[in-house]
């Protein structure tokens, strides 16, 4: 083993939380064995050989952006051929269907629409709870909040707090990328910064509401500015607690203005491994299989990973950027993915209470 | 996977692990570590089996192409989604002048090889396969053809012994022979999956008989459909063994079944041994890595990004591999299966680099495919 490993592997074994040399070590490292059982002791010691998915829809009800992140390749503006808005029957059209598959989560998120009122996303809030009480609202990047703020002229609390009365049960964890300005200016100078993105989720938490976190990377980023990135989630959630899983997103290339390619295997891995050491603080890290694929978002399950998302359904903003994946799983799918890992499937809700288990053997 | 028998079954399979790091792996171990062994203590195993046999942190790949002069095939596999009969709409021959074409445009890729393989043609015998290497060797090109089903049938349709068939193919300029259609060497398995292809034994007996002609050839795997780890780990076995007598196998390359448009997929049958197979991500890195323990006296494991995706294939390189495989330029079987990644040569350099080893294109002699 790498002699700088050695010591990092007393600090898992014995719990001790690493400092951010140990996290930058780890991403340099090429011994996968070594990383992926530090990670994978750190993950069960905390949830077993359970792996959790569930059962989701997303929708997204706009692609109009007034921000065009370099990243992104979903955003439009009113005028392209692509650009969409959904109407609030074609939202609820959608949960509709998400309810015969015995979905428990909308995940809504959408771009940053010049005309839309904040009215509009109550509203659709409040039609959502009161024809599918039984599915969770988990919507709004804090970017979507911070955008509320702006264009009501409301005080963050009250934009939280309307949302929340309306029906929002969670957030989801989009629009952290990296925090570092230094990157983040290359790649989304309009995008609220990695302070203000920190700030609302702490808004968010307090108002008792939990959210997950992101962070972007295979594109422009630094090693360094990947650690900081989860130095100051890790910080936030000693404060407030309020994340519930992290979420390393791949960059995916196609129709983006930044000229790279897709992440490798190697960097997938090693993004969720390094998370789940480094971040002890979080319950649960998550692979996104829309973005490193079945095959890895498998593998992964040895690296430290507890959860693959869900089923999804309908997915356009990786895919805009030409994501190589199908837009849907199925729950046989999600299980027996999950069951060849040598683990045991788990459905769970947003804030992962148990749903249905698969112990081993039954069909 | 492990655990399930508490600390007596550790100690086998850690027995099983030593033994196998030592070469001297059974059956029973291979498929005990299948079973049992935790990935990354196959994973670390198979890693220093792969450093020993090449220290230098090398990982191989080669510009060549994949042509398949036929999808005319009477031998009907359940898991091909390649085949048709003859005169069935989407059945093909290649002519002379799409071969060459085809040849022209690899060597002007920068390819040095053509991977040359197709169905067993109803009509074609030892005559027609001589014909077609001659037509390949008109062009500067190494050729990689004909597996051993494919020289069986012409031997058998031309009604002479293997070794006339081969020494005619080798007289004719075939360099060397790839090792597909070994599928899973048990006849039981066979039995299921490929009725009318040749035994085990045969495929072995051309092996044998094309490496006392001097003729390099590789061996695969073809896992994931409906054998057992027993089959999986006899499988390798006999690898080792026809490899101790011989010594001709360049490389083992073992890949997973596609089930897309194949008539086993459709079977109810298949499906039972799913949960416990190994045709999915983390399955494939445990068989690479057994093979790589078991066959430590075949030089060269090649990775499967046709099969399992250029990012799974990078995870390969540390859990056995050493080689990449081709830009294969087109490939045809395992598409008709729905599955189609492709991958440049620069890709391919860039993946490998990304791993932490050294990308080299291969050199003609250290063939492998």
């Amino acid at each position: 083993m790498e002699p700088s490993l050695r010591t990092i592997q007393d600090k898992v074994s014995a719990g001790v939380r690493l400092s951010e040399e140990d996290a930058l070590a780890l991403f340099l490292s090429r011994d996968i064995h070594a990383v992926g059982e530090m990670a994978d002791l750190a993950n069960r010691r905390v949830n077993g050989d359970r792996v959790y998915f569930i059962v989701n829809r997303h929708i997204n009800p706009t692609n109009i952006c007034v921000n065009r992140c370099k990243f992104c390749a979903f955003s439009k503006s009113g005028e392209e051929p692509l650009a969409y808005t959904m109407t609030l029957d074609e939202i609820l059209s959608r949960a509709e269907e998400a309810r015969y598959q015995n979905a428990t989560e909308l995940h809504v998120v959408g771009g940053l629409h010049p005309d839309l009122s904040f009215d509009f996303y109550l509203r659709m809030l409040r039609a959502l709870r009161e024809r599918f009480p039984e599915m969770h609202i988990q919507a709004f990047t804090a970017v979507e909040i911070d955008y509320f703020a702006q264009i009501t002229g409301l005080p963050l609390e009250e934009v939280i707090r309307d949302l929340k009365d309306a029906g929002l049960g969670s957030l989801p964890g989009g629009g952290a990328e990296i925090f570092a300005p230094e990157i983040r200016n290359r790649i989304c100078p309009e995008k609220i910064t990695g302070d203000r993105w920190l700030e609302i989720m702490e808004r968010v938490h307090n108002a008792g509401l939990r959210s997950n976190a992101t962070m972007l990377y295979g594109h422009v980023e630094t090693l360094a500015s990947r650690v900081d990135h989860m130095r100051r989630l890790r910080d936030l959630q000693d404060r407030t607690g309020g994340f519930q899983s992290f979420i390393p997103l791949a960059f995916h290339p196609k129709n983006t203005e930044i000229a790279k390619g897709y992440t490798s295997g190697l960097t997938d891995l090693l993004a969720l491994a390094v998370g789940r050491i480094y971040l002890d603080n979080f319950r649960h890290v998550k692979s996104f299989w829309i973005m490193v694929g079945p095959k890895v978002a498998q593998v992964s399950l040895h690296f430290g990973v507890n959860d693959i998302d869900g089923t999804v359904v309908e997915e356009r903003i990786t895919h805009a950027a030409g994501a190589r994946t199908g837009q849907e799983m199925t729950v046989t799918e999600l299980v027996t993915l999950i069951r060849q890992a040598g683990r045991i499937p788990v459905e769970r809700d947003t804030l992962y209470n148990v749903v249905r288990e698969w112990p081993e053997s039954s069909a | 996977m492990a655990g399930e028998f508490g600390v007596t079954s550790s100690a086998l399979w850690r027995n099983a692990l030593e033994r196998a790091a030592e070469g001297r792996a059974t059956v029973g171990d291979a498929a005990l570590l299948l079973r049992e062994a935790p990935l990354f203590d196959l994973g670390r195993a198979a890693d220093s089996v792969r450093r020993r046999l090449h220290p230098d942190g090398v990982v191989t790949y080669i510009v060549d192409r994949n042509i398949n002069y036929t999808n005319v095939c009477t031998c009907q596999c359940s898991f091909c989604a390649f085949f048709r009969e003859k005169g069935d709409p989407g059945a093909y021959v290649l002519t002379d002048a799409e071969l060459s074409r085809k040849i022209e445009e690899t060597l002007e890729a920068g390819g040095t090889q053509v991977l040359l393989q197709g169905g067993l043609h109803p009509e074609w015998d030892l005559v027609d396969a001589v014909r077609l290497t001659r037509a390949v060797k008109r062009h500067p090109v190494r050729l990689h053809g004909f597996s051993p089903p494919e020289i069986w049938h012409f031997a058998n349709r031309s009604g002479v012994p293997i070794s006339e068939a081969i020494s005619r193919l080798k007289e004719a300029g075939l360099d060397s022979i790839p090792g597909g259609g070994a599928e899973i060497l048990d006849d039981a398995v066979r039995a299921r999956i490929s009725p009318r292809k040749v035994t085990w034994e045969q495929w072995a007996a051309v092996m044998r008989e094309a490496h006392r002609q001097g003729l390099p050839t590789s061996a695969t795997m073809m896992f994931g459909s409906v054998e057992s780890p027993e089959h999986v780990a006899s499988h390798l076995v006999r690898v080792r063994k026809i490899q101790e007598d011989t010594n001709g196998f360049t490389s083992f390359i073992p890949w997973t079944f596609q089930a897309g448009n194949t008539l086993l997929s459709r079977d109810p049958r298949f499906g039972e041994t799913l949960p416990s197979g190994f045709g999915h991500a983390v399955g494939y890195l445990r068989v690479l890595a057994v093979s790589r323990l078991v066959l430590q006296n075949v030089r060269t494991v090649q990775v499967s990004w046709v099969t399992m995706g250029a990012k799974v294939a990078q995870l390969g390189l540390f859990f056995g591999g050493n080689d990449y495989g081709s830009t294969m330029m087109e490939e045809n079987v395992v598409a008709s299966a729905g599955v189609a990644f492709r991958m440049s040569e620069e890709e391919i350099v860039a993946t490998i680099r990304d791993a932490g080893f050294r990308p080299m294109k291969r050199e003609a002699h250290r063939c492998s495919i």
